[in-house]
């Protein structure tokens, strides 16, 4: 018993290894995965990395340029805004407010997706045509206009914010998923799996899950970047996260104050890091769905 | 063709209702709609009377009932701040989108399409790659940061375009492109897979085995085949357009409905926000059958199909 498992752990590390292996070999995009990981590490250690707090800023150091530009100062590297507030601070605070939104948003649309998508792929009938109705219009909302909907009813606050990205996104799940899951449900394993007696509440967990993983994964990192940039979009309209937290997309709306006076930095600066942040998980997206899911390489 | 026709009006007639349900239903999820229908501030006696005026005491299929026939009838309530009916300010709004969804719509094309087909003749070449990052960096860039960027360049630095209003030819560019910037990576793509698709064809090979040149091999005979797909997505995306200028309309402080959409959020002017929502799915489930019906009509392999 001993000997079996540690055997099969064995080959399932030579299995980890062989993969990583391939990874490496077929384009797996390093630039893109360190920036995430940059991103990560960045909003997990906010707190020893940020030079200010970044919510309470001195009022007569307004408006400073970065430390670079004349009239800028060592004490701000990357300058400070409207309020005095240092910005290297907030857009290292701002990572962690985009990753803790976006993962959660993206895990909350996943999870709910991927069950309604099992549910109605697999047991058909009325549950798939009440489930897909809604997909279908669901799906025919503007994203951004019916995330604004949502957030006028509910108002702003960062755990509103990742139920109502995860209500608006969860239909691009079900979509691929119950698709995938009709033609799995015709293969022979799924067919044993009935013979020998399995209920559907098993098939689904046991045999429909595991198999659609791939796929949810793929999508969970290209829906990724899509989260962040209307979880900035929201933030920008001040529907999204509430002042004074750090958002990027609240620092480009307050940035526009002092954009016609030429204060780039407060513009430019939370849009690169929105930038690398999309691109990265988009990049890395990509090569995922490449990789994992040969399904979906025709999308 | 005509039960074709019928089941996709079926179909159409069921996401409206259900769009219709969908918005019902989360304004009285949470609680007290009256509080979103009455102005910010009100008193407990306004509250009261906007209850009995909405029928908010009765029961909720009767509710749905009445919410249904008034928006059958253009009502979509009243804007607290404009003092005007919500369909009216709709109504007046629209041709401004129109007009900056139109010159975008003609940026994203005259960008995207000569880009997707020098992608698709060059195909695994240096222009494919550098049309792929330019695609990647249309899906990735939110379009409202472009738009800042294009105000601190040209109207900032260069003082050549007016950052914000309209009225002049010039007002509409800066906001037009900066729209038509996600769009414009999204027809590349499209034009580039369907080219590609169209160049692999026989009559293609047929029209190059006579001999014509290759640029009118391209240029006009796998062209106009391959632009299909393209001008039909382009349809559907000039609706989308209108739909989803609201962070572009507010940065550029351009009168559309995306505008008013804000405008609804930041006056709290709840009626505004539903009637665009509303409008917009409901403008978005009719193109989408017109482009069914239409596809059935020009390909009937499409209507046996289903």
């Amino acid at each position: 018993m001993n000997g079996s498992r540690a055997a099969s752990s064995r080959a399932a590390g030579l299995t980890m290894a062989w993969r990583l292996a391939a990874f490496r070999s077929e384009g797996f995009p390093l630039i893109p995965t360190a920036i995430l990981a940059v991103l990560v590490f960045v909003a997990v250690f906010a707190n020893v990395l940020a030079p200010y707090n970044p919510e309470i800023g001195t009022l007569g150091d307004r408006f400073h340029p970065p430390a670079w530009q004349a009239g800028g100062g060592a004490e701000h590297l990357l300058g400070t805004d409207h309020l005095g507030r240092d910005v290297l601070s907030r857009l290292i605070f701002g990572a962690r407010v985009s990753m803790v939104v976006g993962f959660l948003a993206v895990m909350v649309a996943g999870v709910l997706g991927t069950t309604l998508g099992i549910l109605s792929g697999y047991l058909g009938g009325w549950v798939d045509q009440v489930i897909m109705r809604v997909t279908d219009t669901w799906l025919a909302l503007p994203a951004l206009t019916f995330a604004i909907f949502l957030a006028a009813i509910v108002g702003p606050s960062e755990m509103n914010i990742v139920i109502i990205l995860g209500a608006v996104y969860w239909t691009r799940y079900a979509r691929v998923i119950r698709g995938e899951v009709l033609s799995l449900k015709e293969r022979d394993f799924v067919r044993l799996a009935i013979v020998a007696g399995c209920s559907k509440r098993t098939i689904m967990r046991r045999h429909m899950l595991p198999n659609v993983m791939n796929t949810a994964i793929v999508l969970a990192t290209l829906m990724l970047g899509v989260v962040i940039v209307t979880e900035a979009s929201l933030s920008f309209l001040g529907v999204g996260v509430p002042p004074p937290k750090p958002a990027w997309g609240l620092m480009l709306a307050d940035g526009k104050k002092g954009l016609m006076a030429g204060y780039w930095w407060l513009t430019v600066l939370p849009g690169l890091c929105i930038m690398f942040m999309v691109l990265s998980a988009n990049l890395l997206g990509d090569w995922l769905r490449v990789k994992l899911d040969p399904q979906l390489r025709q999308l | 063709m005509k039960r074709f026709v019928l089941k996709r009006l079926g179909f159409a007639i069921v996401s409206l209702f259900l769009l219709s349900l969908t918005i019902f239903v989360f304004v009285r999820l949470t609680g007290d709609p009256a509080v979103l229908l009455v102005e910010p501030g009100a008193s407990a006696a306004d509250l009261a009377e906007i209850r009995t005026q909405f029928g908010l005491d009765r029961p909720l299929w009767v509710q749905y009932g009445s919410f249904v026939t008034h928006m059958l009838r253009g009502d979509f309530g009243q804007s607290f701040y404009y003092r005007t009916p919500v369909f009216e300010l709709y109504l007046s709004r629209l041709p401004h989108s129109l007009l900056l969804a139109a010159v975008a719509m003609a940026f994203s094309l005259v960008i995207g399409i000569p880009t997707g087909v020098i992608a698709a003749v060059r195909v695994n070449r240096w222009w494919d790659s550098a049309g792929k990052v330019f695609a990647l960096l249309g899906l990735s860039l939110p379009s409202f940061w472009v738009g800042l960027l294009l105000i601190l360049f040209f109207s900032v630095y260069l003082g050549w375009l007016p950052s914000s209003g309209s009225g002049t030819t010039l007002h509409v560019i800066m906001p037009a492109f900066a729209l038509g910037w996600y769009f414009a990576a999204a027809h590349m793509r499209l034009t580039r897979s369907s080219m590609l698709e169209v160049l692999g064809s026989e009559y293609v090979k047929l029209a190059r085995l006579k001999g014509l040149p290759e640029a009118l091999v391209i240029g006009k005979h796998a062209l106009k085949n391959a632009l299909i797909p393209v001008l039909t997505l382009a349809g559907i995306n000039l609706v989308l357009m209108v739909n989803v200028a609201v962070v572009v309309e507010t940065v550029f402080a351009w009168p559309g409905i995306g505008r008013l959409l804000y405008e609804g959020i930041a006056f709290r002017d709840f009626p505004i926000v539903q009637a665009t929502v509303l409008l917009g799915g409901a403008m978005i489930v009719v193109v989408n059958l017109i482009v069914d019906v239409l596809y059935a009509v020009i390909d009937p392999r499409i209507r046996y199909e289903r």
